[in-house]
């Protein structure tokens, strides 16, 4: 499986793809909306999952995420926000606009990856042995 | 800088007389960690003058907090998700057929910070067939400082990004300053109470449903035994238990037996022993 991380911070993107990739996944990265779209439309796979930040120049996350939503072709993507953004309105928004899930940095390997489980895009369900 | 063995001995006691939970020599380690903040606070040099002090002047609240620091909180939103599914798409429809009183009740006996509770509560709106029934929800723990946590509803970040769907998050919860707490629309619905499951249990009527989840782990065989067996007592004849997923009740308690429920399975109180509930 293959997921596109669009983040403006390298930092950030690093760390994101550290955790996917240690779950089986191919990473592509783009540093904002535009580029992102760019990647997309280069590509012969698409990626299953997209990890959008929301702040980034040129193109940002909600733009993109309704850009996305616009395209059928893209309907098999899995949209994911992945940000500082943390009012309750703007999850109602990004949601309304087609996100699937919206995780809230900081965020722990571990809340990404229930994330994902709760996407069902996790080979095995995460279990939390206390 | 390891806990000394008396230490370790004393506090092995003191958690298995006040809460059962059976602490295997090896776990110094963990003792020694759980401990430092307190001792710190008590402004002890290290745990062992801490335990020592504890030993000899016994202070009944420091003794609380001792035990309540040993016990495993862990837990989170939804735990396992397939117990609530099970819930959702056959326990709680088939429960709506057969309670005249549009009522059902449920007991979290391990509630630890709320979100077992809370969960339950939000799979009851999502499940039609309980639409505008009452769920009576009761929620117990032993640790105080988990009970005063759970009633307050109050969240951090870290907290609610571990297994909530935005979605659930947007309609069960409001932002309250860096965190988030739960609705009053679902607070008001638990009823929080101290109660350590090794003691004999306060009159609380009968439940349809009980969720006695990764719990029964810490203690000795003897200890589960005697828990299921008083969950029974408790128990509405045709009603459902969860357990863990690491925990069962075959070897230990045999009048229940496990019943598939989804992806999940059930435990519920066999045919024979069921006479014996009013
Ligand atoms: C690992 S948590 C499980 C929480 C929740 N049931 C779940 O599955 O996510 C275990 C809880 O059991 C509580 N506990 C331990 N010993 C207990 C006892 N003797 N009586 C009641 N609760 C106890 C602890 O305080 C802790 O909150």
């Amino acid at each position: 499986m293959r997921v596109l991380i669009v983040d403006d911070s390298r930092a950030m993107r690093r760390i994101i793809g550290r955790i996917l990739s240690d779950a089986g996944f191919e990473v592509l990265e783009a540093g904002d909306g535009q580029e992102a779209i760019d990647v997309l439309e280069a590509q012969v796979e698409l990626p299953t999952l997209a990890c959008v930040d929301w702040n980034m120049p040129v193109m940002d996350g909600l733009a993109f995420v309704t850009e996305v939503r616009r395209r059928p072709e893209w309907r098999v993507i899995t949209l994911m926000m992945v940000t500082t953004e943390s009012e309750s309105d703007r999850i109602v928004r990004a949601l309304a606009a087609g996100a699937h899930e919206y995780l809230i940095k900081p965020f722990t390997a571990d809340a990404m990856l229930e994330k994902l489980d709760l996407l069902g895009l996790l080979p095995m369900p995460v279990g939390d042995p206390s | 800088m390891t806990i000394s063995p008396d230490a370790f001995t004393f506090v092995r006691e003191l958690v298995r007389a006040e809460s059962a939970i059976v602490l295997e020599p090896g776990k110094e380690y963990l003792v020694e960690s759980r401990l430092v903040p307190l001792a710190r606070t008590a402004g002890h040099p290290d745990v062992d003058a801490f335990v020592r002090e504890l030993s000899t002047r016994r202070n009944p609240a420091t003794l609380r907090l001792v035990v309540e620091a040993l016990t495993t909180n862990e837990t989170s939103w939804f735990r396992d998700s397939d117990p609530f599914t099970a819930l959702r798409q056959s326990i709680f429809p088939t429960l709506a057929k057969t309670r005249p009183h549009r009522q059902i009740r449920v007991w979290a006996a391990a509630c630890s910070s709320g979100q077992e509770p809370y969960s339950i509560l939000m799979t009851a709106q999502d499940t039609p067939e309980l639409a505008g029934w009452k769920v009576d929800m009761l929620a117990t723990d032993l640790s105080q400082e988990m009970l005063d946590r759970a009633r307050s509803g109050q969240y951090s970040q870290l907290e609610v990004n571990r297994g909530l769907p935005a979605t659930t998050l947007v309609r069960h919860f409001e932002r309250s300053g860096l965190g988030w707490r739960i609705s009053p629309a679902l607070s008001s619905q638990v009823q929080f109470r101290q109660l350590n499951l090794m003691r004999p249990f306060p009159p609380m009527g009968t439940f349809d449903v009980v969720f006695l989840r990764n719990v029964l782990i810490y203690f000795d065989l003897a200890t589960k035994r005697d828990i299921l067996r008083r969950v029974r007592q408790v128990m509405a004849p045709d009603g459902h238990l969860f357990l863990g997923a690491a925990e069962m009740t075959m070897g230990v308690d045999d009048a229940w037996e496990r019943v598939p429920a989804g992806r999940s399975s059930v435990y519920r109180i066999r045919e024979e022993h069921r006479s014996c509930v009013s």
